[in-house]
């Protein structure tokens, strides 16, 4: 028998369908209430590798905490120094967390913690828990993976330095870009225009702009002694007293101090398209001869590196910026790739410190490439053998977590 | 004496910086924030060197008539004219910055709209130093071209039009039930493969040398063996 076959008017189905909806809604409400109840597992510990004045508190998310539950609202954080109280909100986290960082705490001092779960209407508090006690740590253990490596890149550095002072010769490879600084300055010097350098965007704390600055002072030099007019016009105001300075010990050096004028180097603008639009207009204007750009760049680095193109500038660009190294490539006639640039102040002053230095950095970019090469090994090893051999998926996973910087 | 002390100052803040990334503990612990403030004052006080220069250079320009003198002229009224608005800004508004004040006016009508220029510009830039870049002379030349109308395929509307047309095409042939091969956008997954892979790849290299360049430089100024930074060295 079908329930079809029952006579049952059509009222009385209207009315059991009302019922059957009613149920749903009471069953749904009854289920939600029953939601209703307070972070377990909740605790408070010192928060680590950080130097003191804050605790940590985590609990295990409640059943109610869903993205589809409307009733449930957020977590309220309360703490005292005392177990039986008073307790004050010291802050809350919204629904979906389970952890939060009280930063508003002493050292050394007993702290105890409820979280209470908020909801629409009501609220379901934890037990008490604590005492928490800060304490500022003096080493930060998860940066231990930083140390070792500082240790070791220290180490090779300093023993390869020892190693060329020693009279080893160590080779370094040309550097096509540098080696054309001469011809560039020379061509410059033959048409009778001067030479245009910029560092970019880069100031003084960017490692890069110190790169820099050594290869300024090698083109200074140089056009002083072929007595060509050298222009660097600059970002930041650091940068252009950094470069002054360079200049003229580079002109000092090569016997032309007569031949500094400070004028050459301005500053334009801390705009990035102010100083594009700056310097493509000296460009345009003064039409040099050689351009080189050498620091850090980003999206001015094509506006200014075509500009130079179409007034046939010979271009030695160099830059750590991976972005902006593309734009570079087409448009000049040189680039120093990344570390070249780092590497340019060794090549132009190879003295046994600064060879050992570069070595240094070759034999730990070995050392590198070792370990992502095993690192490799074990991965494809693990995901292929996940199931007869977990372990190494394990291995890989601990190696991962383990190398990767917090 | 005159070498000397900047290079002993550039020691001990270079090991103290070092120091503090591993003690978290007080005072290690907020010294490089500390240190952050100190060259933001420094270098707040430097843009009045910046300011000095950019003055005297294109007033000597002027007094000199040097070619585009006039560019001076527009270029130091530029600077005054807004120096004092932003002052009459702060007096009337207490901050320059203040929506509607002459100051943010300057801003949004005239530096915006010039730096959006500029911006602008980088477009017929991309497109003259990619013709250039793009012509198959060499090997490597023709590989760079090659990928890139693979990639420009991968990423653009024409490149998939182009699949379900090439699927259509070969759809004719009797036999074949190639419909599935739609879904396939072989050009998209082309452009995603050569995005991750090589070219990921090859920007890690770059990006680990430079990094490793960069803590060897670190280091070479930390002990004053580079000391390019200072005059007289």
């Amino acid at each position: 028998m079908r329930i079809s076959d029952l006579k049952i008017s059509k009222i009385s189905r209207y009315y059991m369908v009302l019922l059957i909806l009613g149920l749903m809604v009471f069953s749904i409400s009854f289920a939600q209430e029953t939601n209703i109840v307070a972070p377990a597992n909740v605790r408070v510990f010192d928060t680590p590798n950080d130097g003191g004045k804050s605790l940590s508190v985590d609990w295990d998310l409640i059943p109610a905490d869903t993205a589809l539950n409307p009733n449930f609202i957020r977590y309220e954080i309360y703490r005292s120094g005392n177990p039986s109280g008073p307790f004050s909100n010291v802050g809350f986290i919204l629904k979906g967390s389970n952890q939060y960082q009280d930063q508003t705490v002493l050292n050394h001092k007993k702290y105890y913690y409820y979280v209470q779960a908020a909801f629409k209407d009501t609220t379901a508090q934890s037990a008490v828990i604590g005492p928490g006690i800060s304490i500022p740590q003096w080493f930060n253990i998860a940066r231990i993976n930083v140390l070792l490596a500082t240790i070791i890149l220290s180490v090779l550095v300093v023993w390869y330095i020892e190693r060329a002072k020693k009279g080893e010769k160590l080779f370094i490879r040309r550097i096509a870009g540098i080696d054309a600084i001469d011809d560039a300055v020379g061509r410059a010097t033959e048409m009778g225009r001067p030479i245009l350098f910029s560092f970019g965007l880069g100031v003084i704390t960017d490692v890069v702009t110190i790169a820099a600055l050594s290869i300024l002072g090698k083109i200074a030099k140089k056009s002083a002694e072929y007595q060509t007019k050298l222009l660097v016009p600059n970002n930041d105001p650091i940068v252009m007293a950094a470069a002054q300075e360079t200049v003229k010990q580079s002109y000092i050096e090569a016997g032309r101090p007569d031949m500094y004028n400070e004028n050459n180097i301005p500053f334009l603008t801390s705009d990035q398209f102010g100083y594009a639009a700056g310097v493509d207009g000296i460009m345009l204007r003064e039409r040099p001869g050689a351009v080189f750009w050498q620091g850090y760049f980003y999206a001015e680095s094509l506006i200014m590196a075509e500009t130079g193109h179409s007034i046939g500038a010979i271009q030695i660009a160099g830059t750590t910026a991976v972005t902006q190294l593309p734009f570079f490539i087409a448009a000049c006639d040189y680039t120093l790739i990344g570390e070249e640039m780092y590497a340019a102040s060794c090549y132009l002053n190879p003295d046994p410190q600064m060879l050992g230095s570069l070595k240094g950095e070759d034999a730990s970019k070995a050392i590198i490439v070792g370990i992502f090469t095993i690192i490799v090994i074990i991965a494809t090893a693990g995901f292929l053998l996940v199931k007869p051999m977990p372990i190494i998926n394990k291995i890989f996973e601990t190696l991962v977590s383990w190398f990767t910087a917090k | 004496m005159r070498l000397q002390i900047p290079l002993i100052v550039v020691l001990v803040t270079g090991l103290l910086l070092i120091v503090t990334f591993f003690i978290p503990h007080e005072p290690f612990g907020s010294l490089e924030q500390r240190f952050l403030i100190w060259y933001s004052i420094v270098a707040g006080f430097t843009m009045l060197l910046g300011l000095d220069s950019l003055t005297r250079y294109h007033l000597v320009r002027i007094r000199d008539k040097i070619k585009g003198w006039g560019f001076s002229i527009v270029l130091l009224l530029g600077l005054f004219i807004t120096l004092g608005l932003g002052f009459y800004s702060w007096a009337k508004y207490q901050s320059p910055f203040t929506l509607g004040s002459p100051f943010m006016f300057l801003y949004t009508y005239v530096i915006i709209p010039l730096q959006a220029t500029m911006f602008a510009l980088l477009a017929f830039f991309i497109a003259s130093a990619a013709y250039r870049a793009f012509r198959a002379r060499t090997t490597e030349a023709t590989l760079l071209l090659v990928a890139a109308v693979l990639i420009m395929l991968g990423r653009v509307p024409l490149g998939g039009w182009l699949w379900h047309r090439m699927v259509d095409f070969a759809d004719l042939i009797p036999g074949t039930h190639l419909a599935g091969l739609k879904n396939l956008e072989i050009f998209a997954r082309i452009n995603d493969w050569i995005m991750d892979i090589p070219q990921t790849a090859a920007k890690r290299g770059i990006f680990i040398g430079a990094t490793l360049g960069g803590i060897v430089m670190s280091i070479r100024i930390i002990l004053g063996i580079e000391r390019s930074y200072i005059s007289g060295s």
